[in-house]
């Protein structure tokens, strides 16, 4: 066992456990947050996603001991369901998803994604994706809402 | 009872309907079953609940209405993904007559829901939006509450109409009573009326439009709760070892190898169930995979490349389900007799979140909070394993992962009893990717062969169907646990398969239910022609074999198998008479909606009437083509047909669908966007399936177990531009709308990959590598 401190969405958490532990299981078990998922385990899925210092990050195969000060974003760090972040607005808009365990992974990845290029084209969209699984096959509905997002954010 | 929850699961409870204050002074009179003697004391009554999933015939099972006017709503029917909870607000809101957000609905609870069996085979509307149950109870409690009305204003029912939560006077709208006053706080007492008469879809204002899901802000926001997020005090964490090979069993397991780690609790080996027990999660993870367990060798497994020869072997029940008698002399009799044999692997489920329950097994009751789709049918068979009392055990309905039929809920709620049971404390359990992959209940493997005669004029005269397909288990309903994994691995069998030959003649009008049947076959039993089309000489027989690998209902369980069989066979037969593949489906038709719908799909497509495959046949670089496939859906659960277009890389063996345009009829439409998002997830996950979904085993072991080694399409994969035309027919009954289209996407696009390239696809997936073989073949 180990303590570290974990900065996440915008708050300083103590936590004892196993330096070998997934992050995951810190933010889903330890500080019960609900936006990342276990898929997988393996990162094949992206169930898991946090966001890292501005990187997607499968956070079922990232130990919390690799995680350091950086600072942490999941899901509902984001925005919350009364202000929403554009892009979670956008999938809103399109109402896009239907059970929606695939969520963290879907959002988080494109977010990132559009952060470091405003302008990507939509296969480079779809390449950002292609390791993000949906298997209530929401894809056309999340597409268009990643490229709402993606239009909105440039003007 | 509440005291020992978390603020997590106490707001679960909470939205079931468990709060103090819902007890105390809310909604009404709550419908209980449960034994818990802390809820009968405070509710003073239990009401008996319908059994085996006939709902209820009492109004009070499924509405409530408070003092201050805010109705419950109970009901036996699950969201899990497909938009059933905000269409049943929708369905409440419309024939009660009272807004949305003044709706509380509670799903699938066995100590306050009605018993509506499992929710499944796009079932739910047929179900609930009827002319039964939940629709029925909102027009009983609607009529009723403008009779109570009536006679507290003294004037005659017929003047008075009931909206936005009061009973109004129709000439002076002003003068109202709020539903509160009228019944607040207390039981109808009546039976559901089956003459009260639910609202006609052209008066509705809330069913008929496309109200958001009202789950999304949570779920895209990070905050809705899945059954993977609930958290009880006390909870501890479990993880199974599930046997390395089919049929292994245990030999010995040595505790010792896990007592030094960190955070154990226990060991748990109850016949050829083995699980570990530990304070966090990663702890029961670590000494899951550490924990020395010796098994017997496992059962050897036929090769794979055998499967379809040796579905014909076994021992097998026979099912006819229509025979005319005369199909093997007028085979034997014609010119022209067309066959193929079609070939469908085992797929399955692949829930993106590996299947999770939560269990609290405190000596005698049980609570379970599952994302089965069946809770009732769970808590009889989680109490089987248990030993305990049905009516102590509770199950309820939390969501997982989206499920497609039956995934790991059910076996992992299992696993969590009876981890909970030997503990003696709550334990939460979620499968590994391997455990969920390698253990699910797969839909079922096919080979069917087809045959049929044409006559002079170029008409099927006779269709003659035979198949095999491979089952083990199931659902396990009401009393067979040993349907799905776990329960095996305790000692409970599945159900059996008895052999029977030759099928007995049928005796019973058809029912096409698993779409067994072509449409195109008249269907005759007896006086009775249930069939959608016109061949009146024809027969349909079946052989079920035993399947080495658990099966059950994956969306559009065995209809999908059968219907991929029946319309690319069509569609070789419209080629080989050289008709165009519209034209002749309609001809053997004698099914106005069928017809309809495919009229329509052409119509949107600008179908141009022509035989396949197209003229001009290109034989290199890249093809273009397009299909068409339909289907009755279940006979009767709604209708619908598709036209896919393709383009085939005559190098590559790639198939890209460039277009889909579905035309669906599945009666009046309840929520029209959310019947779009049904039909477009199903489509593409149709193409996924048909493209390169199938379970993999080596001589001993599923070797399918993970993302690498299954076949999915990503998120990234564009679908190709999808027209869907929605066919409102206000005048008939509510059918489901989650299964059809995902039937006929492979049969679509076979057709269309033969149109284009004039080489017949008959076996599913159709992998880059299979179908460049075919096309080396023809060439
Ligand atoms: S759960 Fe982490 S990638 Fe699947
Ligand atoms: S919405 Fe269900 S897995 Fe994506």
């Amino acid at each position: 066992m180990a303590t570290f401190t974990l900065r996440v969405n915008g708050r300083s958490h103590q936590v004892d456990v196993d330096p070998a532990t997934p992050l995951l299981f810190v933010l889903s078990d330890e500080l019960d947050l609900r936006g990342p998922k276990f898929g997988c385990g393996l990162g094949q899925c992206g169930a898991c996603t946090v966001v890292v210092n501005g990187q997607a990050t499968r956070s079922c195969v990232t130990p919390v001991s690799s995680v350091g000060q950086n600072e942490i974003t999941t899901l509902e760090g984001l925005g919350t369901a009364d202000a929403p972040h554009a892009i979670q607005q956008a999938f809103i808009a399109e109402q896009a998803a239907q059970c929606g365990f695939c969520l963290s992974g879907v959002i988080l990845t494109a977010k990132t994604f559009l952060d470091r290029n405003p302008r990507a084209t939509d296969e480079q969209i779809q390449q950002a994706l292609s390791g993000v699984l949906c298997r209530c096959f929401g894809n056309g509905r999340m597409l268009k809402a990643i490229r709402r997002y993606a239009s909105e954010r440039t003007v | 009872m509440s005291h020992h929850f978390s603020p997590d699961a106490r707001q679960a409870l909470g939205r079931a309907g468990f709060t103090r204050r819902s007890f105390l002074k809310g909604s009404g009179a709550i419908v209980v079953a449960f034994s818990s003697s802390a809820i009968v004391d405070t509710l003073g009554q239990a009401f008996a609940q319908g059994i085996n999933g006939t709902g209820s015939t009492q109004l009070d099972s499924w509405i409530a209405i408070g003092r201050d006017g805010l109705v419950t709503a109970y009901t036996g029917k699950c969201e899990f993904g497909q938009g059933l909870y905000t269409a049943q607000l929708q369905l409440v809101a419309e024939e009660v007559c009272v807004p949305m957000n003044r709706i509380r609905l509670v799903q699938c609870d066995t100590s306050v829901t009605p018993d509506q069996g499992t929710t499944s085979g796009q079932q739910s509307h047929p179900s609930n939006f009827n002319t039964a149950n939940l629709a029925l109870a909102g027009a009983t409690a609607r009529e009723a509450l403008i009779r109570m009305a009536s006679a507290k204003l003294g004037v005659p029912p017929a003047d008075l109409v009931a909206r936005d939560g009061l009973v109004a006077l129709r000439s002076n709208p002003s003068r109202s009573i709020p539903f509160g006053d009228l019944i607040g706080g207390q039981r109808f007492d009546l039976q559901l009326d089956r003459a009260a008469t639910r609202k006609h879809p052209r008066e509705w204002t809330v069913l008929g439009t496309s109200v958001p899901r009202v789950d999304m802000r949570d779920m895209v926001t990070g905050r809705f709760e899945f059954v993977h997020n609930l958290k009880v005090p006390g909870m501890l964490h479990g993880r199974v070892v599930r046997p390395p090979e089919v049929g292994a069993a245990v030999s010995s397991v040595d505790e010792d190898s896990v007592r030094d780690l960190p955070g154990i609790v226990k060991v748990v080996v109850k016949g050829n169930f083995v699980g570990v027990v530990a304070e966090k999660p990663w702890q029961a993870m670590q000494a899951a995979e550490k924990l020395r367990v010796n098994w017997t060798r496992g059962t050897p497994l036929s090769p794979q490349a055998d499967l379809y020869s040796a579905l014909r072997k076994q021992p097998a029940r026979d099912t006819l389900l229509v025979d005319s008698g005369d199909v093997d002399t007028r085979l034997a009799a014609a010119s022209t007799v067309l066959r193929s044999t079609y070939f469908h692997p085992y797929q399955m489920h692949g829930s993106i979140g590996s299947s999770c329950a939560v269990a609290d097994v405190q000596g005698e009751k049980a609570t379970l909070w599952s994302a089965t789709q069946s809770v009732y049918p769970t808590r009889n068979t989680s109490a089987m394993l248990l030993g305990l009392k049905a009516e102590s055990v509770r199950v309820v309905y939390v969501r997982g992962a989206g499920c497609y039929g039956i995934n790991g809920a059910d076996t992992v709620t299992y696993d969590a009893a009876l981890l909970s049971q030997a503990v003696g404390r709550p334990v939460r359990v979620q499968l590994s990717r391997k455990d969920e992959m390698a253990w699910e209940n797969y839909g079922n493997a096919f080979v069917i062969d087809q045959r049929i005669a044409v006559d002079a004029s170029g008409n099927i005269s006779v269709w003659d169907y035979e198949a095999w397909s491979a089952a083990r288990g199931g659902r396990p309903g009401y009393n067979n646990p040993g349907n799905v994994v776990t329960g095996f691995l305790v000692g409970a069998n599945p159900a059996p398969l008895v052999p029977r030959t030759p099928a007995p003649a049928p005796d019973t009008p058809l029912n096409n239910g698993f779409n067994t049947a072509p449409s195109y076959i008249a269907g005759r039993v007896g006086n009775s022609a249930q069939g959608a089309g016109v061949i009146r000489s024809e027969r349909v027989l079946s052989h079920r074999v035993l399947s080495p690998f658990f099966t059950g209902p994956l969306r559009a369980p065995e209809r999908l198998q059968n219907t991929f069989a029946h319309e690319c066979f069509m569609d070789e037969v419209a080629a080989h008479v050289k008709a165009d593949p519209v034209e002749y489906r309609l001809r053997h038709l004698n099914h106005a909606r069928l017809s309809a719908a495919i009229r329509a799909a052409a119509k949107a497509a600008n179908w141009e009437p022509r035989p396949s495959p197209r003229p001009g046949l290109q034989r290199t670089g890249r093809a273009a083509g397009r299909g068409i496939a339909c289907v009755c859906y279940e006979g009767d659960n709604g209708y619908v047909a598709m036209i896919a277009d393709v383009a085939v890389d005559w190098n590559t063996g790639r198939i890209e669908v460039t277009r889909l345009v579905v035309a669906q009829d599945s009666g009046p439409i309840s929520n029209p966007d959310g019947m779009r998002n049904q039909i477009e997830g199903g489509s593409i996950q149709g193409i996924s399936r048909a493209l390169g979904e199938e379970v993999t085993w080596d001589d001993r072991k599923i070797t399918s177990i993970d993302w690498r080694t299954y076949r999915t399409l990503s998120v990234g994969f564009a679908p190709p531009p999808m027209e869907i035309v929605l066919l409102n027919q206000t005048d008939g009954e509510a059918m489901g709308s989650g299964e059809a289209s995902i039937t006929i996407v492979a049969p679509a696009i076979g057709n269309a990959v033969f149109d284009a390239t004039g080489v017949r696809l008959r076996e599913v997936p159709f992998t880059p590598e299979r179908v460049l073989r075919a096309l080396r073949a023809s060439s």
